[in-house]
């Protein structure tokens, strides 16, 4: 008697995601019916996986999500379990594409060689690093010798009056509260090579935020003696909750905008974000049209995401790099 | 089989009458400061239980504040999107989670229940290795999950099985996390099934076999319930190890079982909040509160079930 019972139990609990595909299937084909744009895209069919940066993820994500309304027959999925864990799968032939908000490193690349994966680096973006800090904070510009000396391994710095030529008015006795991302984040890497001259160089006793960014914002914001590091489109957003200080790199005071991302003065910290394609991959048709749309489109694709176009010279080199790997 | 309790014999009624008398007369002598401490007592088991509410409360209450202008229909209906997060929904991610839980419950309920009939009807304690199953078996429980999420990713998405980063994989791993669980609670559930119960089915002439499955299970069915119940839930709140076995966070199509990339509700509601754009966490905190919804759907069927089967069990 009871085996009635529980295949009708099995029955119901298999039926459910069925009848969920059933329902999302028919609905997917309505909000589909009014997409023109789809019009001589459809001979182009297949999936790509994409993982990597938690920073470059959203961009991706922009780019997929544009290249599909395009073409309704690609799929394509992206993860983010940053730049490094990334780059684990896509040496293994896990993944197709990688999101790297820095370039490969030497063991990656050679693991990558060991499975016999050649790969291009597409620069897809501009990025930023801005050093946020509290808006009470009577700080506007800082050097990258003091956040060296903030930052920097081994570093005893507790309080705002002890770094060298700050003018830090009324918070020089305030205790300094540090936030940044966690190791496997390629915005850890970039900084720590940026301003401690040497990657994965830091003080330890800073609160690790993960791939987590916004929580770096939510510190700074509540906190009048915190700072941290995060990605240019998470202190454009934050807006007047947070202060993102102009750096001076050696040549005075920059702020962190657009402009001065995309010619180059706001330097060290500002940064390119790049895609990196496998030769396998490129063997799919669908893969290159996707690279080429994400460069093509570079303007609109950074613009709903949050970053700094590509600029006409870098677009170019983008191209030639993919036609490369094509060839 | 089943022992009616309902029909005491009138002594033993009688017996019970005076026993409760007896403790009575003592409880209402107490002195004062025995009533004194009684009060406070109560106070603090009630403190206690306003702690564990609070907590509770306060996720409900913030996500229905924060999450209130986009809970609606699309949050079911529609996929994820990254240019109009403000019309943006959960379906890809619900569907996974019901395919990736839908084989956790497959999967533990014959394996967690056949290893509990197994250590509570055939094995032998007396030998040593029974006796280690069983301590290895209550360890399990109590290893961190992300622990599981490094097993499935080196022997379920690689390694033997090599099934890859799909929902079958995470359903995989997370069977193998709360199967602990699973067999713990049903053992526990086997066990209250009065002795009488199985000595009465097998003098009249039925087989081992036959008494477990007839007379056993279903004593024990309500019980085992109530064990899938609480892994099931913690299953859907897992992300630690299934983003390790490969749930991602922006998958637009509809996922299976064996072949596409998936995610799932918790996966997704953590790339939301961490975004930068205030939308974003909107949605997010709707997402907890369908979270809530689809936990609560799943659990109450499954309370329907075991009431069912307690109500019959006492006729």
């Amino acid at each position: 008697m009871i085996s009635k019972k529980w295949l009708q139990v099995a029955g119901v609990a298999v039926a459910i995601p069925f009848a969920l595909t059933a329902c999302g299937g028919g609905s997917e084909g309505g909000s589909e019916g009014g997409d023109d744009a789809s019009e001589g895209g459809s001979e182009v069919s297949g999936s790509i996986q994409i993982d990597g940066s938690s920073t470059v993820g959203p961009l991706s994500e922009v780019a997929a999500e544009l290249f599909m309304e395009q073409y309704p027959d690609v799929q394509v999925s992206v993860a983010m379990s940053g730049t490094g864990g990334g780059f684990e799968k896509f040496c293994n032939g896990e993944t197709d594409m990688n999101d790297a908000s820095r370039e490969i490193k030497d063991e990656e690349a050679t693991a990558c060689e060991g499975n016999d994966i050649a790969f291009e680096q597409v620069q897809v973006a501009n990025d930023a690093l801005g050093i946020i800090v509290n808006p009470e904070n009577p700080i506007d510009c800082i050097s990258i010798d003091q956040a060296n000396q903030i930052w920097n391994e081994g570093s005893t710095v507790a309080t705002w009056g002890e770094v060298d030529g700050l003018e830090s008015g009324d918070l020089a006795s305030e205790d300094l509260t540090l936030y940044g991302p966690g190791t496997d984040s390629g915005t850890f890497d970039y900084f720590t090579e940026a301003v401690n001259g040497e990657e994965g160089v830091i003080r330890t006793d800073y609160t690790d935020i993960g791939e987590d960014d916004q929580a770096a914002i939510v510190g700074v914001e509540g906190d009048p003696g915190a700072m941290a590091y995060v990605p240019y489109s998470y202190f454009t957003e934050a807006g007047d909750s947070v202060k993102a200080l102009q750096i001076d790199g050696g040549d005075g005071c920059v702020e962190p905008t657009l402009e001065n991302v995309q010619n180059g003065s706001y330097s060290p910290l500002g940064r390119g974000l790049f895609v990196y394609a496998s030769d396998l991959a490129l063997q799919e048709q669908v893969a290159v049209e996707f690279m080429n749309f994400y460069i093509d489109n570079s303007g609109e694709i950074t613009e709903l995401a949050g970053f700094v176009p590509l600029t006409e010279d870098q677009m170019a080199d983008a191209t030639a790099k993919i036609e490369s790997l094509t060839s | 089989m089943v022992i009616d309790k309902g029909k005491q014999p009138q002594r033993s009624r009688l017996a019970v009458a005076g026993a409760r008398a007896a403790t009575d007369s003592i409880f209402t002598t107490s002195s004062k400061s025995d009533r004194v401490a009684n009060v406070l007592f109560r106070a603090l088991l009630l403190l206690g239980m306003g702690f564990a509410l609070l907590g509770l409360a306060a996720i409900i209450i913030w996500s229905l504040v924060e999450g209130a202008p986009r809970l609606g229909p699309e949050l079911i209906f529609e996929g994820p999107s990254s240019i109009r997060p403000e019309s943006a929904g959960y379906r890809t991610a619900i569907l996974g989670t019901l395919w990736v839980i839908g084989g956790v419950v497959l999967f533990i309920v014959p394996v967690g229940v056949g290893a509990a009939i197994y250590l509570e009807e055939y094995a032998d304690n007396t030998r040593w290795w029974n006796r280690l199953i069983e301590v290895n078996i209550q360890n399990l429980a109590a290893v961190p999950s992300i622990v599981f999420g490094i097993l499935g990713l080196a022997f379920i998405v690689r390694g033997p099985l090599s099934l890859g980063f799909v929902a079958a994989a995470g359903s995989f791993t997370l069977s193998l996390l709360v199967l602990p669980t699973v067999i713990l609670a049903s053992r526990e559930a086997i066990k209250a099934v009065p002795n009488s119960t199985r000595l009465g089915s097998l003098g009249l002439g039925a087989s081992q076999w036959q008494t477990i499955w007839h007379h056993v299970l279903p004593g024990a069915l309500p019980g085992i319930l109530t064990g899938l119940i609480l892994s099931v839930s913690r299953a859907i709140g897992e992300a630690a190890p299934l983003l390790l076995v490969g749930a991602v966070t922006f998958v637009t199509f509809d996922p299976s079982f064996f072949e596409s990339q998936y995610s799932v509700l918790p996966v997704q509601i953590y790339n939301y909040a961490g975004r930068p754009q205030e939308e974003f966490r909107v949605l997010a905190a709707a997402g907890v509160i369908l979270m809530l919804a689809v936990l609560l759907t799943m659990n109450s069927f499954a309370i329907w079930l075991r009431n069912h089967y307690e109500n019959k069990n006492k006729r």
